[in-house]
C-alpha cells in the first residue's frame, strides 16, 4: 500500500497503526509561533472502536490501510457468521464475525442495508443505518387512552434488543428506532 | 473551481472595523504607522519558521536574485527604530512556508508594534488593552502566569530545572507520539505546552519568562529564583495563541551569536542555513533603543471576535482559493 505524509492527512483517511486499521476522525495542524510543528490526529481504531489522540511530527509518514466502506444487505446468520451481500449488483457475499458485527447486532434486520467496513477484503465493522423499523415481539399490553400521558415500559424487538417505549405501544407493532441512541422515535 | 470568497461579507465588514479600531488605538497613543517590504534579501533564521523563497529577475537578466517573502516585519522595523523612528506599528502581510490548518494560513496578517522604554510588563498591559478594545463588551479577566508557573500548575513539573529525562518522560506519559532519541529538550517542552498546558489555561492568559533556550530575539535575564529566562511572553485567549512579545535584544554580538545558533539548529534539522540579516546587525551596532515589541495575529483576533473556528472564515480568500 501507499504511504501518506503528515501534510496529506485529512479526516476519513484510513491508515495502519500498530498493526490495526485506523481512521482519522479529525486532523489539526499544531504550530506554536516559536516552536516545532506537529499534526495532531484524533484516531479511531476500526477493529476495536477505540478513539484517541495521536501526534505526528512534520513530514512523518504512515502506511495506508486497504479499507473500504461498502453498502451491503443483511441476509442471515448461521450462528457463527452474519452474512451480507453487496448491493452493487454483483451479489458478492461476505461473512462478518461477532466482533465485526459488534453492537450493530441489536439492529440487524433482513433486507436492510448496512455499511460494512472491509479491511483486506474481510469485514471488520458493521454500521447500522441511523433509523431502522423493527417489530415489537414482547411488551405489556397497551393502555388505551393513555397517548398523551408520560411514562414508558420496556419492549423486546424482533432483533432481541430491548428499548423503552410509550405505554400505548402494542405487541406486533412496528417501531422506528434511532440506532445511535437505541431510543424509540415513533410508530413506523 | 469555486470563485467565491472563503469569508462571509459580514465578516469582511467586521474585519475592516477591527483594522480601523487598531489604527485608532495606536493613533491615540501617538504610535507611527509604517510599511516595510514584504520581499527582502534576508529571510528569518528561526529554525522553526520557513520563509517562502522568491526570485527577482531584473529585465534582461538571465539570473535572478534570491529573495524571501517575509515571515514577519521584525528585522525591517528594528532598522527603523535604530534610525530614530520612535514608537511604530505595522499591519503587515506575513508568509510562512508549510503552515496551513484551521488556525494557520501560509499568508496572514500580523499586527506588529514596538514601544520605546516599555518593559515586558507594560507591553503586556497594552496588549490586554488592545484585545479588550476589539472585544468591546466582553470582559476578560486577564491572568499573568510565568512559564514555570503554568507547568507547575498543570503538570507539577518545573520546566526550568527538571532533568531532560524527566521532561521527556512527562511528555511521553501525556502525548502519543514517536520521537527520535536525540529530540531536543525544547521540543518535548513544546509538546507539553501545546498538548497539555494550552487546553488548561485560564480564558485570557499571558505566559512570560520562557526558558532561555527559547529566547529567539528576546533578551535574557534571571527570574526571582535565579533561573536564566527569556524576557518573552505569549498571549492566549480560549487556549488559542494570539501574540508573541519580547523585551528586545539590543546587543549586536549576542544577536550574531543567535543567528549562528539558529543555523546550527537548522543544520541538525536538515534545513538550509539562512544568511544572517547583516543590516539588522548594523542597526544594532548603531544602537537599537531600549524597547519591547509584539506581533499579534490579526486573523486569530478576528476569529476570537467573531467566534469563527476556521481561519478561512475571517479572510477574503484562504490559500486554497488564492
Amino acid at each position: 500500500m501507499a504511504n501518506y505524509s503528515s501534510n496529506e492527512f485529512k479526516s476519513g483517511l484510513k491508515v495502519m497503526l500498530e498493526g490495526d486499521p485506523c481512521s482519522m476522525v479529525d486532523v489539526e495542524f499544531v504550530k506554536p509561533g516559536k516552536g516545532q510543528a506537529f499534526t495532531r490526529v484524533r484516531m479511531k481504531n476500526l477493529k476495536t472502536g477505540r478513539v484517541w489522540d495521536r501526534t505526528f511530527k512534520s513530514g512523518e509518514s504512515i502506511e495506508a490501510a486497504d479499507v473500504m466502506d461498502l453498502n451491503m444487505e443483511y441476509l442471515y446468520t448461521d450462528g457463527e457468521f452474519w452474512h451480507f451481500m453487496l448491493t452493487d449488483g454483483t451479489f458478492e457475499q461476505y461473512g462478518a464475525d461477532a466482533s465485526a458485527v459488534g453492537d450493530s447486532i441489536k439492529w440487524l434486520k433482513e433486507q436492510e442495508v448496512y455499511v460494512v467496513t472491509l479491511w483486506n477484503d474481510a469485514p471488520i465493522a458493521v454500521l447500522a443505518p441511523n433509523f431502522v423499523d423493527l417489530e415489537v415481539t414482547e411488551t405489556d399490553p397497551g393502555l388505551k387512552g393513555d397517548t398523551a400521558q408520560g411514562g414508558s415500559k420496556p419492549a423486546i424487538l424482533a432483533t432481541g434488543a430491548t428499548v423503552r417505549v410509550p405505554l400505548f405501544i402494542e405487541q406486533g407493532e412496528f417501531l422506528k428506532i434511532d440506532t445511535r441512541s437505541g431510543e424509540y422515535v415513533s410508530r413506523a | 473551481m469555486p470563485w467565491q470568497p472563503s469569508a462571509d461579507i459580514h465578516l469582511l465588514k467586521q474585519r475592516a472595523k477591527v483594522i480601523n479600531q487598531i489604527r485608532a488605538f495606536f493613533d491615540a497613543r501617538d504610535v507611527l504607522e509604517v510599511d516595510t517590504p514584504v520581499m527582502s534579501r534576508y529571510g528569518v533564521s528561526d529554525p522553526n519558521i520557513d520563509s517562502i523563497p522568491v526570485t527577482f529577475t531584473p529585465d534582461g537578466a538571465s539570473i535572478g536574485t534570491s529573495m524571501y517573502l517575509m515571515s514577519s516585519p521584525e528585522y525591517a522595523m528594528k532598522r527603523l527604530l535604530a534610525a530614530g523612528s520612535g514608537c511604530i506599528y505595522q499591519i503587515a502581510k506575513a508568509f510562512r512556508n508549510g503552515e496551513a490548518g484551521r488556525r494557520h494560513n501560509p499568508e496572514f496578517t500580523l499586527l506588529e508594534w514596538y514601544r520605546l522604554d516599555f518593559n515586558l510588563e507594560q507591553l503586556m498591559q497594552e496588549v490586554a488593552c488592545l484585545i479588550d478594545t476589539v472585544l468591546a463588551g466582553e470582559v476578560l479577566e486577564w491572568h499573568f502566569w510565568s512559564y514555570r508557573q503554568a507547568f507547575e500548575e498543570v503538570l507539577s513539573i518545573d520546566p526550568l530545572t527538571a532533568s531532560d529525562d524527566a521532561i521527556k518522560a512527562k511528555a511521553l506519559a501525556h502525548v502519543d507520539i514517536q520521537m527520535d532519541d536525540c529530540t531536543p529538550r525544547d521540543t518535548w517542552l513544546d509538546l507539553l505546552m501545546s498538548h497539555c498546558i494550552e487546553p488548561q489555561l485560564p480564558t485570557a492568559c499571558f505566559i512570560y519568562d520562557y526558558p532561555a533556550s527559547q529566547a529567539a530575539l528576546a533578551r535574557t535575564g534571571l527570574d526571582e529564583w535565579g533561573n536564566k529566562v527569556a524576557r518573552r511572553f505569549e498571549v492566549y485567549v480560549n487556549s488559542i495563541e494570539l501574540a508573541n512579545g519580547y523585551h528586545e535584544l539590543t546587543d549586536p554580538q549576542e544577536q550574531e551569536r543567535r543567528f549562528a545558533l539558529d543555523n546550527v539548529a537548522r543544520n541538525t534539522m536538515g534545513k538550509v542555513p539562512m544568511d544572517a540579516e547583516v543590516r539588522l546587525i548594523g542597526a544594532l551596532q548603531a544602537g537599537l533603543p531600549e524597547c519591547s515589541g509584539v506581533a499579534l495575529g490579526v486573523e486569530r483576533l478576528l476569529m476570537l471576535a467573531s467566534g469563527e473556528k476556521d481561519i478561512a472564515k475571517v479572510m477574503a480568500f484562504n490559500h486554497h482559493l488564492a
